[in-house]
């Protein structure tokens, strides 16, 4: 019963919060979605602390049939186990506080009860993913946590960029969707159920078989899992399929937070490890994994290095770190990504609110820019944001401990390394890189934002809230006060806080440890166990590794943003290619609207004016229309208007045929 | 008689047909009134004919017959498709009364009598089973649409109705002429007798050529599809609800209950015509519809790409397949349908259906813009609506039989969330920057009670589409067995590894498509 609480309970808020909307007025609307969610996540902790002392076997409790068509069947039902556990308390823990700081956050916007039951709806939406029994269910999730999110991005649909990036979101993930679709109709013909345990359990039997798809005679198991692995890519925004994720920030911020960073983003990543065992089977695709996970952490990190709008350096941040899950997956350290997914979501999720505190906090301004010494102004958003930065960049001592992010994406690094594999030690390299990128621009993100003089009265925003520009103003502040945000929106940063500081302390032993987390996943996902004992044993300079990355990182930061003025200038200037190439994003947008999205249009008006009209219509019924005209001129009489006569005559016209040739036809 | 002890079938077509001709004589409020009653007494009887209906018991259900002349018969009966197929035009039907309530204001009467008729013949097509029945009422549907797109129709009704009327009756001939082939030959008109006669598989060849040139164009497939999208553009709202949601079923019909039994050697033969033009479709119509400036055109051009993914279903000879190409029929009937509707709202309106006259709906017209967002989805096939079961369903059938083309179909799931997210957007999205658009009122209770009935439908097929599934299992059955012989062998060819043993004899039918 509990479970079946958990799941819709969000679902029934939302159904209150969207159709009561104005009737029942903003306070009840949020309260009603904001409490749902509160008591999913209480019931959601106990069940985890249950798996953890437990370590349960899996559940599943069936709710309705779905499609039953001959061999093809599949319910809605509500599968729990130690990996759905872990993504139910994420869910459930980020999405109740995003619920709460958005009471604050979104405080002066006329339309509450639609927000927040969209909050409540993707809350479902996300739940039936990570319970999902079978590949349809997840499917079902997979596109509900879409449609929600496109209702999200757009949620200021009056914006022409927030309805353009909505959109962008949900026909980008549909092309991920192509291959998931693909891959589910693959696996019903190989397996044929859909089933997960089923599918998981003659997955190895049908390792070295072969396959025809699309003309190609392929191994099996690595098309279907490349084919799922494409839907994982679309919603989890890996290289090349990632170009949505940034333009997503156009939602209103505590959406990043639940969206954008925590839970959907990481679908994909939780379907790779739900599906590990048949990933197993297939060496190439695990390779294709890693290297797709390891390209997109070093390419994210290299565009987070240069952006202005401190929700897209955390949006590329997110997508680096998603990589990082994706290369642990790839090596075949799923408990090591699912770790790491786990401390991301506080930490991240905490960046993120935190932004928006500082968001809040400047009258909407979101370009770095224009920050600077806001640590005195709004010391509490400063220190929680200090507190996902040391999470993020992994900062703590090898052998005695830190903050959450170093247990996890160290763990991941020395897997990377561990795994012995060419594309492991490929993804180790890249990996060590990419935590050297990502101090740099969180710590720049930092001495940007809460450092140096105020550069305030050169924001619009500011502007337009003090009425001055920076000719007329005093100084540079413009005389604006940022306010510290009220506490609905601070506890969640303290709840976050908290989590991104001692998540990975906490935790690390049940999902990572060699025995203790083998019996804490019990076979919800494939543990390797020898990997798991083999990253105690790499040498001492892989460890220390990342450590020494996120030094140089933060010091390189620390000796451009803080200390020289105008170094960062002078190198873009130096470096004018390279910061292009960086800053416009590596030209992705500008190439997939010149490929694709104008050839489309194209392609449509080619086939609607030179196709339809200009072949089929005028050889098909304009010409017979020509050729009747010129001969009898009946098609003149049409325009007449007869109508009925013309009526009357067909209908006689068919009824004398048909009785004498049936007559006829019956002697 | 059957299990309700009256001829229940005959009734239902006899009743509308009374109305019709009432309706002529009565005055425009008597005869809307007339029509509403009417149709909402053939949809209670439609609910009486489902609840009755005896899932598992014989095929052909509450058969009626009564001699005529020559080989001619009164043969009336249904089996799980064609009374969900029913149940779709009776409950269809009041809602294009309510539709044309406030916006037919001319020939009231004469407007309600053609739409009764529609429905005679259209539940006569779905009930007939005598092939010349069938035939005269399949072909007569023509005469009432014609005339509601010709007299009621918009400013160039005359070249869409003559369009309509060329391209529909060119196919019927050929058809016509196969049928008396066929009476002949098999020396009986009764469908169900027909259905399990095996005709010579050189006969088949030209036989089923000829059903194809009707069943194509009604479907409408490419290239024959170009009058579809000025049929509504021209059609008034009620005219396109009906078409879209019931007339495009009859070509889908006729594959299901002609070709594809009767001719099951030369379906076989012609299942690459089928796939290629299918594709072709798929992807030129999406692309199409992608660049449209009308709302009407737009729809039209996304329910040829539909009806594709039926005819992908149907020819996949297996059961995902074809129940799920019957559930597209369905869920499009009433998704397309209601998108028809919900264009007819503004229209109502503002009296263009240019798309870029409109734009931020969702801030004077939330209730509407709430429900478009839900055809919208389901049209896109989001899972939880009708949508997505039916388009699942083929496209599962149709990997067994053809990755390729299941590849290039599904194609259609990007371009379809492409065309129609970029409609909602220049609709309902943005600012009000029109003063008559920001004029605009939300949507009448009538309205609200047109559209919310479809949206419970589309969300009851898509969570529990086992009610609908549950009558069309066992007659699907029967067509997969009947056309078993001639299915295709898939393209998958799986093959095990060498070095692991075969499990479990699963993989010996994987590649076969459909057990029995």
């Amino acid at each position: 019963m509990t479970i079946q609480l958990i799941v819709f309970l969000p679902l029934l808020a939302a159904i209150v919060a969207g159709f009561g909307n104005r009737v029942i007025g903003n306070v009840p609307a949020k309260f009603v979605t904001t409490a749902a969610l509160f008591v999913s996540c209480a019931l959601s902790w106990p069940i985890f602390i249950d798996y953890i002392l437990l370590s349960r076997a899996a559940e599943v409790v069936p709710v309705l049939t779905w499609v039953q068509s001959g061999d093809l069947n599949f319910e809605w039902s509500l599968r729990v186990d130690a990996l759905t556990a872990v993504m139910l308390v994420v869910v459930t823990t980020v999405s109740a506080l995003v619920h709460l700081y958005s009471w604050g956050y979104m405080e002066e916007d006329p339309d509450q009860p639609r927000f927040f039951a969209y909050l409540s709806l993707f809350t479902f939406a996300m739940l039936m993913l990570v319970t999902a029994d079978n590949l349809v269910q997840m499917f079902f999730g997979w596109e509900g946590v879409g449609l929600a999110s496109y209702l999200l991005i757009g949620f200021w649909f009056k914006k022409p960029t927030a309805s353009a990036a909505a959109i962008k979101a949900f026909v980008v993930n549909r092309v991920g969707d192509l291959g998931f679709m693909l891959g589910i109709f693959g696996t019903f013909l190989v397996f044929g159920t859909v089933s997960i345990p089923e599918i998981l359990e003659a997955a190895p039997a049908m390792a070295g078989s072969t396959i025809t798809f699309a003309g190609m005679r392929l191994d099996t198991m690595t098309i279907l899992c490349l084919l799922l692995f494409i839907g994982a890519m679309g919603k989890s925004a890996q290289l090349g399929l990632h170009t949505w994720l940034p333009d997503a920030m156009e939602g209103p911020t505590p959406v990043s937070a639940l969206i954008h960073a925590a839970t959907m983003v990481t679908a994909g990543v939780f379907m790779v490890c739900r599906l590990s065992p048949m990933f197993e089977t297939s060496e190439v695709a695990l390779a294709v994994v890693t290297v797709v996970g390891a390209c997109t952490a070093i390419f994210a990190a290299t565009v987070g290095l240069v952006q202005h709008d401190i929700k897209r350096v955390i949006a590329y941040s997110t997508c680096s770190q998603l990589g990082y899950m994706f290369f642990a997956a790839g090596v075949g350290a799923y408990s090591a990504a699912m770790f790491h997914l786990f401390t991301h979501a506080f930490f991240k999720a905490l960046l993120f609110l935190g932004a928006g505190s500082v968001i809040h906090a400047m009258h909407h301004e979101q370009d770095m820019r224009y920050y600077g010494g806001l640590r005195k102004e709004i010391p509490l958003t400063f220190w929680a944001m200090m507190a996902g930065t040391l999470a993020i960049t992994g900062v703590g001592i090898v052998g005695i401990g830190g903050f959450a992010g170093f247990y996890s994406k160290d763990a991941i690094i020395e897997a990377a390394f561990a795994s012995g594999s060419s594309t492991g030690q490929f993804a180790f390299i890249i990996g060590v890189l990419a935590a050297l990128l990502t101090s740099f621009y969180s710590w720049r993100l930092m001495f940007l934002t809460f450092w140096g003089t105020p550069r305030w009265i050169q924001s619009e925003h500011i502007q337009h809230s003090v009425h001055k520009t920076p000719e007329t103003a005093e100084d540079s502040t413009g005389g604006y006060h940022p306010h510290e945000s009220p506490f609905s929106m601070l506890i969640p940063l303290g709840v976050l806080g908290f989590g991104a500081i001692a998540a990975g302390f906490l935790f690390h032993n049940q999902f990572i440890d060699a025995t203790e987390g083998f019996r804490f996943w019990a076979g919800s996902l494939a543990f390797d166990r020898h990997l798991m004992h083999e990253i105690h044993e790499v040498p001492l300079w892989v460890k220390l590794a990342s450590t020494v990355a996120m030094l140089i990182g933060l010091t390189t930061a620390f000796l451009m943003y803080f200390r020289g003025k105008d170094r960062p200038a002078r190198l873009a200037a130096t470096f004018q290619p390279v910061y292009n190439f960086f800053f416009n994003k590596w030209y992705f947008d500008e190439l997939y609207d010149l490929i694709f999205v104008r050839p489309a249009f194209w392609f449509g008006r080619l086939f609607w004016k030179t196709g339809d009209e200009g072949t089929i219509d005028r050889f098909g019924p304009n010409g017979v229309a020509a050729v009747v005209a010129s001969g009898a001129g009946v098609a003149k009489k049409f325009q007449t208007g007869y109508l009925y006569s013309y009526a009357l005559v067909m209908l006689l016209g068919l009824a004398a045929a048909v009785t004498w040739l049936i007559v006829r036809g019956a002697n | 008689m059957n299990q309700l002890d009256f001829p229940i079938l005959s009734l239902m077509l006899g009743l509308p047909m009374l109305a019709a001709i009432i309706c002529l004589f009565l005055n425009a409020q008597a005869a809307r009134l007339l029509a509403l009653v009417t149709t909402l007494v053939l949809f209670a009887l439609g609910i009486v004919l489902w609840a009755n209906y005896d899932i598992g018991g014989p095929q052909w259900q509450y058969v009626e017959r009564i001699e005529l002349f020559g080989n001619f018969a009164w043969a009336l009966g249904i089996d799980g498709i064609s009374m969900m197929l029913i149940m779709l035009t009776v409950f269809l039907m009041p809602i294009c009364i309510g539709a044309s309530w406030e916006s037919i204001k001319e020939r009231v009467g004469e407007y309600m009598a053609a739409f009764l008729f529609m429905e005679v013949l259209m539940i006569g097509v779905f009930a007939a089973q005598d092939i010349f029945l069938f035939y005269i009422l399949f072909e007569a549907g023509l005469i009432p649409m014609y005339l509601i797109i010709g007299i009621w129709g918009g400013a160039n009704r005359i070249y869409a109705s003559y369009k309509f009327f060329l391209y529909t009756l060119l196919g019927s001939v050929v058809m016509l002429i196969a049928m008396l082939w066929m009476v002949q030959d098999a020396g009986t008109s009764d469908i169900p007798t027909l259905l399990n006669y095996d005709f010579a598989p050189e006969a088949q060849t030209w036989l089923w050529l000829a059903f194809f040139a009707s069943f194509a164009v009604k479907m409408p497939m490419w290239p024959v599809h170009t009058w579809l999208p000025d049929a509504h553009v021209q059609a008034p709202t009620a005219g396109s609800v009906i078409l879209a949601g019931v007339l495009l079923k009859m070509g889908g019909y006729g594959f299901l209950r002609f070709s594809l039994p009767m001719f099951p050697e030369a379906s076989e033969q012609f299942i690459w015509l089928i796939f290629a033009l299918s594709m072709v479709a798929v992807v030129y119509t999406s692309l199409v519809a992608l660049v449209q400036q009308d709302m009407k055109k737009l729809i039209a051009y996304s329910s040829v790409a539909h009806m594709a993914i039926v005819t992908l279903g149907l020819f996949a000879f297996n059961r995902q397949g074809i129940e799920g190409a019957i559930i597209v029929m369905l869920s499009h009937g009433l998704v397309s349908g209601a998108l028809f509707l919900c264009v007819g709202v503004i229209y109502d309106r503002l009296h263009t259906r240019e798309i870029d006259r409109y734009g931020g709906l969702s801030i004077n017209m939330p209730k509407y813009a709430l429900l478009f967002m839900l055809f919208t989805m389901a049209s896109i096939g989001l899972p939880g609506t009708s949508g997505f079961v039916g388009e699942f369903l083929s496209l599962v059938g149709l990997y067994k039989v053809n990755s390729w083309v299941t590849l290039v179909a599904t194609t259609g799931i990007i371009l379809g969330a492409g065309y129609m997210l970029y409609l909602y957007r220049r609709v309902a999205f943005g600012e009000l920057v029109h003063d008559d658009v920001k004029a605009m009122p939300d949507l009448s209770a009538r309205e609200m009670a047109l559209l919310a009935p479809i949206a419970a439908a589309v969300m009851w097929m898509g969570v529990y589409p086992e009610s609908f599934m549950a009558p069309i299992r066992g007659d699907v059955g029967t067509l997969v067995a009947r056309i078993d012989r001639a299915a295709p062998e898939g393209d998958a060819h799986l093959k095990m590894g060498q070095a692991t043993a075969a499990p479990k004899g699963h993989e010996a039918e994987a590649g076969h498509g459909e057990s029995h």
